[in-house]
């Protein structure tokens, strides 16, 4: 069918964009699901799609301002003022240029919105500033902050030269941590006002809204330390509630998670985990 | 301006008042226009202040010097004055100026409420920025005012509500203004399909304003009961949605956003034209393209929201509906390069702002097809590449236009021509330092950074520093749009009665420059 040829051409071009990408500062991460990878071609696919009729709109009008200009004696052609053959086929040929590009969003956008067979639910609780991940039927839950040294260096006059503090912003006292190759379900949810929760390398971002229970999913392919920030304006903090998600494998999981369990029925704080035990258990996070 | 209009024509037949009556009580078009169109400009100065107080903290990482409190207060305000006291009073004006002179129409068809329009205007800024007096500060729940957190606000909650509705009425009561005079009091002879562009694309607008400023009204009333008289509109702990309040703040805010760049279509649409010495290309085409956008702005509102959970039908159908919106304004842009072709092209400073636009509106256009794709949205959602976005619409969009229009017919306005040279530095400063300005914010967005922050974790510096340089030039180079307009006021040459050696055409360049205080008492012929 004609729009599938168009899609594989556009995901051809998509392809053959340097997969630079990853940790870009002028693009799209790839990401770490297959989702966000699916969400960049789409991406890719779009602006390709744009610069090409932008190449030839452009073209046409710098053709115009240097062919036709009056310094150089053009005349202008008073009869040119419409013809409808023009006017149909400028017309039809976006419509089928949008159906075909409207084909494969729609697609992702069904797969994305499977949330289906998950593995594992963590209720995500947005909070003024922080948020809060409680893992559904395993008794863990816990707040995570900015953690202290981007907090100290980001007040007002306090001296600290950022590109000297760790991960700065994007760093937090207990970061959630979930299995690799697994499908974790999100509900979302905000305490007092609307957050958004966003982490790029998931192509996740869901409002968390008071009264609202929403869902969202991801399955992380690879381990790592993936990172993303509040995306709905909060209040005066919302600029520091970053997000932390350790992905590692699923032994390290379960073996953080029993540490987890411990740690709460030994009296400590369900809603505190003490940090050192979360990092010592998830030694490959620390990418 | 009016110091101008006194040196410059003194004609005895022409009586109009003296003093600060004349602009306090003024019921004639041109004055009314004239108040209007300093008053954009002044609030254009004021939230370009703003914007470059905004630009200062970002330019680099870490707080040097706002509270974020304050920073959020300044981005809610900049977005509130830019919209309702820059663009939308400057289409207005420019629609009193032009509307009576386009269509042979001696005034606008309801003098006293045109008075009254404007002068409530002053009012409603007053009480929106005495909010940053008081305890609390200015509003800073951004520009699109979401509960809750809007209602967290101060004493700045009640006052900004109350400036949002003077600026409503104010709106509703220009656009009526605009309907009534363009339906009857057209000159005979002037059909409909004979009407200026700039006033088809102002009625259309006019229509959108009446539809959809009540509903902004009613959406604000509704957080100020719920804020002081104990209901639960928007309040889920009552048995409300916060979501709701999301919904109707979008019916009436993508209408908004056409509102913003209709009249600018318009504007461009008679100055491509003339600089090309040839008619517009297909100009039916480009009513019935006008008035589909206007109709597909009502369908569309919910391309704002992809992230706030609909069912996927609901996604499926707002990203269909917004695609569909290239399609019109696709034929505009195919149009006015048609108009070039052919043609004999001159570069005049209205016709190097009309075709800024022609190039960098586009280019809004392709981010906002890229914004439809609502999976691709859940990356750009409320993100820099969402700034950039607007901004290329709105700043070498919508404002480019409105300047475009103010070098188009300022001579006609004053009987002066301004200096050419002050007008072109002015034309490419600002257009390569608004690139400079907004074309990285699209990197900042896709690379991660959120927007409505203060602060910014350090792998966003150097694009934010690039962003911020060319913002503080593009601030500065406004300087000269003010001293082209104060020179070409008080010092240019005078200007012929056509103004321009090009293809005009159009009832404003029967009349000489600069155009009577009283205009068109007898309606002229149109043939």
């Amino acid at each position: 069918m004609f729009y599938r040829k168009v899609a594989t051409v556009l995901a051809g071009l998509a392809a053959a964009t340097p997969a630079l990408a990853y940790e870009s500062t002028y693009n799209l991460p790839v990401g770490a699901t297959d989702i966000s990878a699916r969400v960049f071609s789409l991406h890719m696919m779009m602006f390709w799609v744009c610069v090409a009729i932008a190449a030839v709109v452009f073209g046409v009008i710098i053709y115009s301002l240097w062919k036709f200009r009056k310094s150089t004696g053009a005349v202008a052609d008073q009869t040119l003022t419409h013809s409808t053959n023009v006017e149909v086929i400028w017309t039809v040929i976006p419509v089928i240029i949008l159906v075909a590009t409207a084909i494969p969003a729609a697609r992702t956008l069904i797969a994305m919105e499977d949330t289906r067979n998950s593995e594992l639910t963590v209720k995500v609780v947005g909070y003024q500033w922080k948020w809060k991940y409680e893992y559904q039927g395993k008794g863990v839950s816990f707040f995570s902050t900015l953690a202290a040294e981007s907090n100290y260096a980001r007040q007002l006059g306090s001296g600290v030269d950022p590109t000297t503090v760790k991960d700065y912003l994007l760093d937090v006292d207990h970061p959630l941590v979930v299995p690799v190759d697994t499908k974790v379900r999100l509900l979302l949810t905000g305490n007092d006002v609307i957050h958004s929760w966003w982490v790029p390398d998931f192509a996740v971002k869901k409002d968390a809204i008071p009264g609202y229970i929403n869902e969202a999913w991801f399955k992380a392919n690879r381990t790592g330390r993936f990172t993303g920030q509040c995306a709905e304006l909060c209040g005066r903090d919302h600029g520091f509630m970053p997000i932390v998600v350790n992905v590692v494998s699923k032994a390290d999981f379960a073996t953080w998670l029993d540490a987890q369990v411990a740690a709460s029925k030994a009296g400590a704080s369900a809603a505190d985990p003490s940090a050192p035990a979360a990092t010592a258990a998830a030694p490959t996070a620390s990418l | 301006m009016a110091h101008a209009d006194s040196l410059a024509h003194d004609d005895h037949h022409d009586h109009k008042p003296h003093g600060i009556g004349r602009w306090l009580f003024a019921t004639n078009h041109k004055d009314i226009g004239t108040m209007y169109l300093v008053f954009a400009l002044a609030m254009f100065l004021l939230g370009g202040f703003m914007a470059m107080l905004i630009r200062l903290e970002l330019f680099k990482p870490g707080l040097q010097f706002f509270d974020p409190g304050f920073y959020n207060s300044l981005v809610t305000s900049h977005a509130l004055v830019m919209i309702f006291g820059g663009v939308m009073p400057a289409f207005v004006g420019l629609a009193n100026w032009m509307v009576p002179l386009q269509i042979g129409a001696p005034d606008m068809a309801l003098p006293r409420m045109n008075n009254y329009s404007f002068w409530i205007l002053p009012f409603a800024f007053t009480l929106l920025l005495s909010s940053f007096f008081t305890a609390g500060g200015g509003p800073a729940g951004g520009w699109t005012l979401y509960p809750p957190l809007s209602l967290q606000a101060g004493t700045s909650f009640p006052l900004t509500i109350f400036a949002i509705h003077l600026m409503g009425a104010s709106s509703i009561m220009g656009a009526i203004n605009v309907i009534v005079t363009i339906l009857n009091m057209r000159a005979p002879g002037m059909t409909l399909l004979r009407l200026p562009l700039f006033c088809w694309t102002w009625l259309i607008t006019a229509y959108l304003l009446i539809a959809v400023m009540p509903v902004l009204a009613g959406a604000v009333t509704m957080l100020l009961t719920d804020h002081y008289f104990g209901t639960s509109f928007f309040n889920p702990a009552g048995g409300g949605d916060p979501v709701m309040f999301q919904h109707i703040f979008w019916f009436f805010g993508h209408p908004e956003v056409y509102i913003l760049i209709l009249p600018a279509f318009g504007i461009v649409s008679e100055i491509i034209p003339t600089f090309s010495r040839k008619p517009l290309f297909g100009y039916d085409a480009m009513v019935y393209a006008t008035a589909s956008i206007a109709f597909l702005s009502f369908i569309v509102w919910a391309h704002h929201m992809f992230t706030v959970g609909m069912p996927l039908a609901g996604q499926m159908f707002f990203m269909m509906s917004t695609m569909l919106i290239a399609v019109p304004t696709g034929v505009k842009v195919f149009n006015w390069t048609t108009t070039m072709w052919r043609g004999s092209l001159s570069f005049e400073p209205p016709m190097l702002f009309a075709l800024a636009f022609l190039f960098l509106f586009s280019i809004g256009g392709f981010s906002g097809l890229m914004l439809a794709i609502a999976p691709a949205d859940y990356q750009y959602q409320d993100t820099y590449f969402v700034v950039a976005h607007f901004h290329y619409v709105l700043v070498p969009g919508a404002v480019f236009a409105i300047m475009a229009g103010v070098y188009y017919w300022l001579p006609k306005w004053t009987g002066r021509m301004y200096s050419m040279a002050l007008a072109k530095w002015h034309f490419w400063l600002s257009t390569i330092s608004v690139n400079v300005l907004f074309f990285p914010q699209h990197f900042l967005g896709l690379a991660g950074m959120p927007r409505r922050i203060p602060d910014y974790s350090v792998q966003f510096t150097d694009w934010n520093m690039v962003s911020s340089i060319g913002g503080f030039a593009f601030g500065v180079s406004q300087l000269l749009f003010v001293a082209a307009i104060i020179h070409g006021v008080w010092y240019g040459k005078p200007a012929t009665a056509k103004v321009w050696d090009a293809g005009v055409h159009g009832l404003e360049w029967t009349l000489p420059s600069p155009a009577p205080y009283h205009s068109f008492e007898e309606a002229p012929e149109i043939h």
